[in-house]
C-alpha cells in the first residue's frame, strides 16, 4: 500500500517487473529482517511542483548486521535515512513497495504510531550533537526525557538508567556528566551522549546519519566501538556515512548511492573488494593514504600527473624556517593556554610539510603564524632566509607574494559582493601586470586550476564547493608564491573532490616548485601528500618524521594511538 | 513551450514591468507619495492655486470643503496650501538632520572601529555618553543654548539621533573587519587603507542606504515634535510641527489643524520607513 503521487513525476522510480521478482524473491529469503524496504523513494514538494530526491532504495536488515548507505553530499542518503523513520518532513512524499519495520507496514503509520517506534524499536543518532541537543538540558535529563516519553520505570530507576547508559557508551564519570550542559562537553562526550539517549530504550534497531562526521579520529574509533558493541550485543544498525573508511570498519551490506539512486549495493567485501560500477570504484580510488602516495586519486589525475613530472628541487633549501615558535592565549575565564608551545621546523623548496594533529593541538596556529597572520610571543619565523614574523608589518607586504593561503572555508574569504573575475584581478600584484595583461593572466590562472572560464563572472556563492576551492587555490597562485599554506584545505569537500584538488595539489607543486605547508587533521591526506609530517599535540610537536617512519615505526605513543585509530580502509579485513 | 519562448524573446521593457508588478503595493503607494512630496518642495506653487500666506478672515477655521480640501485656519489661510509650502521647511529639517546624524555616526562608528587604540577609545567612549543622554534632552539642551531656529533644529535631531546609528556602524565594521576576506586581503599584502576602503567599508555599509532612509522618516517626526513645542521653526512658517502647535488651541473647533498635519507627518514617516525597508531587504538578499 503506497502513498499515491497525483502530479506526474518525469523520472519514475525504476519498475522494472524482473527486478521486482528478484527482490521479491530476495524478501522470503531474508525473512528475518527487522527492516525491510522495497523501492523506496521519496519526494519534496517544492513551490508547486514535486521533485523527487530518493528513488528505487531496497535492502533488509538483519538482527546483529551493519547495512551501511554510503554516498557523497546530495546523493540522498540522509532523506533516505530519515524516510525510514517517518522523519522525511511534512512536504516529503514517501513511497515504497513494501516498508516493513518489524513485519509491520510502516507506510500505513500514523504519527502517533512513529512516535511510539521512534526511541522504542529505532534509535535515531543524528549527525551533530551540538545541533541535536538542547543546549539549556543538561544532558542527563535529555536521556530521562526519552525513556520518561515511553513511560519506562519510576524516577528513581531512570536516574540509575542514565549512568548506567553513559557508562555503557563510554562516558567517563557519568554522575558529573549527566549534569552538564552540551556546551560544557567535548565534541566526544557530547556525540556518546546523543548515542545514549537514541539507545536509552534498547531499540534493536539503531540508525546513525554520519555519527562520527566532524569528530577527531581518537573519538571517532571510541563511537565507532560504541557502535560495533551494540551490533555484537544484536542490534541492527544503519549506518549512513560518506566516509568509506568508516564503513569499511562496521558494514556487512553496502548501499552505494548517487544522485538519489543506489548505483551498487552488496556484501561490503565484494563492494568494497570487487566492485562492479566505475562510480564505486572511482569513490574507493579515491581515498588518500600512504599506499597512495605520488599515485592519482581522481579518474583525471594520471593526465593531470603525467604533465607534470617530478622536479629536481635542491631538497636543502630552507624556504621556511621556524624556531621555538610559543603563543598563549587567554581563555574566556582568565586562564592562560599554550595553543603553541617552542615548535621549531624548517620548509624546504619543492617539499609537503604535513602538520596533523586533532582540534586543539595548535596546527592551525602554528600555520598563522607562518603566514604572519598571528604574532608569536616567543620564537622567530624566517622567510626565503629573512626575518619574517619579527619585522613590520608594512615592511612585511613586500614579501607577502611569496606566501600565500588557501584555508578550509573558501567561501567566507571571499568577497561577498565580488564576482570571481574581480576576486582574482584584486589577488595580481599590481605593479607586475600593466591593466591589459590581468585579464591574460586570470585566465591563465583558471587553466592551471582546471576551472573554465566561464566562472570569472559568477559569485562564490553560486559556485560547487571543489569549484571555490580551485578559485581560492587560483588566487593562491596569482601571486606566484613559493610557499602555500594549507589549512584543512580539502577536509569539508566529497571525498571525490577532495581528490580532484589533491592530485591538483599535486601537479601544481611538480610543475611550479611550490612548498606546501600542509595542515590536516586526516591522517590519509597527509599520509598521501606529505613528504614530511609533523604530529602536534597539545600545542607540541610530539614527533617529525617521513610518512613511511611515522607508519611503519611511530616512535611516539600519540602517534601509534592516532594511526591505530584511523579507520583502516582494507577490504580484505572486513566481511 | 511557445509561451516560454515569447516570454524568453519579449522585450527587456515587459520583463521589467513583470518585476515591478511583484512588489507590495504599499512600495508604490510610497514612492508616489515620495514623488509628490518632493515636488511639493521643489515648486509648491504646481500644487497649490492660493497664496500660502493670504488671509480670509471671513473663511476661517472652514472644515474641509472643495475650495480647501484640507479645511482652513483661524486666518482663513488654507491648510493644504500651507502644508504643501510647509513640506519645503519640514522635509529639509528632516532630510538635513538625517544626513547629519547619519554622516556624524558614520564618522564616531569608523573612528571607534577602526581608528588606533586611544582615538578609537575616546570615540567608543562618546557614543556611550551620548547615547547615555535622553535623546530629547540632549536636543533640549542645544536650543537653550543656541536659540531656536530651523538650523538649532538640525543639528538638535541629527546629534540626537547620532548615537544610535553610530553604534550599528561600529558594530557593523568590527564585523567586517574579522571576516574571512580582509584576512585573505592581508595575507596578499595589501595595504591597511586599501583593505578598509576595498572590503571593510562597503561591506560594512551595505545596510547605510536603508539606515539613511528610516532615519529620514524618524528625524521628521523629531523635528516636528521639537517645532510643536515650540522650539523649532517660527509660526510664520508652516512647517508641519508648526502647524500641529497652531492648530492645538483650535481642537475643538476645528480638529482638522491638528489631524490633517499629524496624519501627513505619519504619512512621510511611513513611506520613508518603506522604501528604507524594501532597499535594506533588497541588500540582505545581496541584489
Amino acid at each position: 500500500m503506497s502513498v499515491s503521487i497525483a502530479e506526474d513525476v518525469d523520472d519514475a522510480p525504476a519498475r522494472d517487473a524482473g527486478d521486482q521478482t528478484q527482490v521479491g524473491a530476495d524478501r522470503l529469503d531474508r525473512s528475518g529482517a527487522r527492516l525491510s524496504v522495497r523501492n523506496l523513494s521519496t519526494a519534496f514538494r517544492v513551490g508547486d511542483g514535486i521533485r523527487r530526491i530518493v528513488s528505487g532504495v531496497s535492502f533488509d536488515l538483519l538482527p546483529g548486521e551493519c547495512v551501511a548507505i554510503v554516498g557523497e553530499s546530495g546523493s540522498g542518503k540522509s532523506v533516505t535515512a530519515r524516510s525510514l523513520v517517518g522523519l522525511a518532513g511534512r512536504n516529503g512524499i514517501v513511497e515504497a513497495e513494501a516498508l516493513e519495520i518489524h513485519h509491520e507496514n510502516a507506510l500505513a503509520f500514523t504519527s502517533r504510531t512513529w512516535r511510539r517506534i521512534r526511541g522504542r524499536d529505532i534509535g535515531f543518532v543524528l549527525q551533530d550533537a551540538l545541533v541535536s541537543l538542547d543546549p539549556l538540558r543538561p544532558v542527563g535529563k535529555e536521556i530521562v526525557e526519552a525513556l520518561r516519553l515511553h513511560r519506562w520505570g519510576d524516577r528513581a530507576s531512570r536516574q540509575q538508567r542514565v549512568q548506567h547508559l553513559l557508562e555503557r557508551v563510554g562516558v567517563p564519570y557519568p554522575a558529573v556528566r549527566a549534569r552538564q550542559r552540551p556546551d560544557q562537553l567535548s565534541g566526544g562526550l557530547r556525540q556518546r551522549a546523543l548515542i545514549a539517549s537514541a539507545i536509552a530504550l534498547d531499540p534493536d534497531i539503531v540508525i546513525a546519519d554520519e555519527p562520527t562526521t566532524a569528530l577527531d579520529v581518537t573519538v571517532q574509533a571510541q563511537v565507532l566501538e560504541q557502535l560495533r558493541q551494540m551490533k555484537q550485543r544484536g542490534a541492527s544498525v544503519l549506518l549512513i556515512s560518506h566516509d568509506l573508511a568508516v564503513v569499511a570498519q562496521l558494514a556487512d551490506h553496502i548501499v552505494v548511492m548517487q544522485g538519489g539512486r543506489v548505483v551498487e549495493q552488496g556484501p561490503a567485501a565484494q563492494v568494497l573488494g570487487d566492485p562492479e560500477e566505475d562510480y564505486t570504484r572511482a569513490l574507493i580510488a579515491a581515498v588518500p593514504s600512504e599506499e597512495t602516495r605520488g599515485k592519482p586519486l581522481s579518474p583525471g589525475g594520471a593526465a593531470l600527473l603525467a604533465g607534470a613530472p617530478e622536479r629536481d628541487e635542491d631538497p636543502q633549501t630552507v624556504v621556511l624556517q621556524a624556531d621555538g615558535l610559543t603563543k598563549r592565549f587567554r581563555t574566556r575565564d582568565g586562564s592562560v593556554t599554550t595553543a603553541v608551545d617552542d615548535v621549531s621546523f624548517a620548509l624546504h623548496r619543492g617539499e609537503t610539510l604535513g602538520i596533523v594533529g586533532e582540534s586543539g593541538s595548535g596546527k592551525s596556529t602554528t600555520g598563522r603564524i607562518a603566514l604572519a597572520l598571528e604574532r608569536p610571543d616567543a620564537g622567530t619565523v624566517t622567510l626565503l632566509g629573512r626575518q619574517w614574523t619579527q619585522v613590520r608589518e608594512r615592511r612585511r607586504r613586500a614579501v607577502r607574494s611569496r606566501i600565500a593561503v588557501v584555508s578550509q572555508d573558501p567561501l567566507s574569504s571571499f568577497d561577498p559582493r565580488w564576482t570571481v573575475e574581480r576576486i582574482l584581478v584584486d589577488a595580481l600584484p599590481r605593479r607586475a601586470f600593466a591593466s591589459g595583461q590581468r585579464s591574460g593572466r586570470i585566465r591563465e590562472l583558471l587553466d592551471q586550476v582546471g576551472l573554465e572560464h566561464e566562472v570569472l563572472r559568477r559569485f562564490p556563492l553560486r559556485l560547487s564547493g571543489g569549484q571555490r576551492q580551485r578559485v581560492a587555490i587560483a588566487r593562491a597562485l596569482a601571486q606566484s608564491p613559493e610557499i602555500i599554506v594549507l589549512d584543512e584545505a580539502v577536509s569539508a569537500l566529497d571525498v571525490t573532490i577532495q581528490a580532484q584538488i589533491l592530485d591538483l595539489l599535486t601537479a601544481l607543486q611538480r610543475r611550479l616548485g611550490l612548498s606546501y605547508l600542509f595542515i590536516s587533521h586526516d591522517l590519509g591526506v597527509i599520509a598521501h601528500l606529505s613528504h614530511r609530517v609533523l604530529v602536534m599535540k597539545d600545542g607540541r610537536v610530539v614527533e617529525v618524521g617521513t610518512p613511511e617512519q611515522l607508519f611503519s615505526a611511530p616512535a611516539h605513543d600519540y602517534t601509534r594511538r592516532l594511526i591505530a585509530s584511523i579507520p583502516a580502509f582494507d577490504p580484505e579485513s572486513t566481511a | 513551450m511557445t509561451a516560454i519562448d515569447a516570454r524568453a524573446s519579449g522585450s527587456d521593457l515587459r520583463q521589467a514591468l513583470a518585476r515591478l508588478s511583484r512588489l507590495p503595493w504599499g512600495l508604490y503607494l510610497a514612492i508616489a507619495f515620495a514623488v509628490l512630496l518632493l515636488v511639493a518642495v521643489v515648486a509648491p506653487e504646481l500644487l497649490t492655486v492660493h497664496s500660502p500666506t493670504a488671509v480670509d478672515y471671513s473663511a476661517a477655521l472652514k472644515p474641509p470643503s472643495f475650495a480647501h480640501p484640507f479645511g482652513t485656519d483661524e486666518s482663513g489661510r488654507g491648510l493644504y496650501t500651507r502644508v504643501v509650502w510647509g513640506a519645503r521647511d519640514s522635509l529639509t529639517i528632516g532630510v538635513g538632520a538625517a544626513l547629519l546624524g547619519v554622516a556624524a555616526a558614520l564618522l564616531l562608528g569608523s573612528v571607534a572601529a577602526l581608528a588606533v587604540k586611544p582615538a578609537a577609545l575616546v570615540a567608543d567612549r562618546f557614543i556611550e555618553i551620548l547615547f547615555t543622554f535622553p535623546s530629547l534632552l540632549l536636543a533640549l539642551l542645544l536650543i537653550a543654548i543656541m536659540g531656536p531656529s530651523a538650523g538649532t533644529e538640525v543639528l538638535a535631531v541629527g546629534i540626537g539621533t547620532a548615537p544610535g546609528y553610530a553604534r550599528m556602524i561600529r558594530g557593523q565594521i568590527l564585523g567586517a573587519k574579522n571576516a574571512g576576506y580582509v584576512e585573505a586581503a592581508t595575507a596578499l599584502g595589501h595595504s591597511r587603507w586599501r583593505i578598509v576602503r576595498a572590503h571593510i567599508l562597503p561591506n560594512a555599509l551595505r545596510p547605510l542606504v536603508a539606515v539613511f532612509a528610516l532615519s529620514i522618516g524618524q528625524s521628521i517626526v523629531w523635528a516636528s515634535s521639537l517645532s510643536f513645542l515650540g522650539l523649532g521653526v517660527a509660526p510664520p512658517a508652516s512647517e508641519w510641527g508648526a502647524l500641529l502647535d497652531a492648530g492645538r488651541e483650535y481642537l475643538v473647533q476645528a480638529p482638522w489643524l491638528v489631524v490633517i498635519p499629524g496624519l501627513v507627518i505619519v504619512a512621510v514617516a511611513l513611506s520613508a520607513t518603506t522604501i528604507g525597508r524594501h532597499i535594506q531587504s533588497r541588500l540582505e538578499k545581496g541584489e
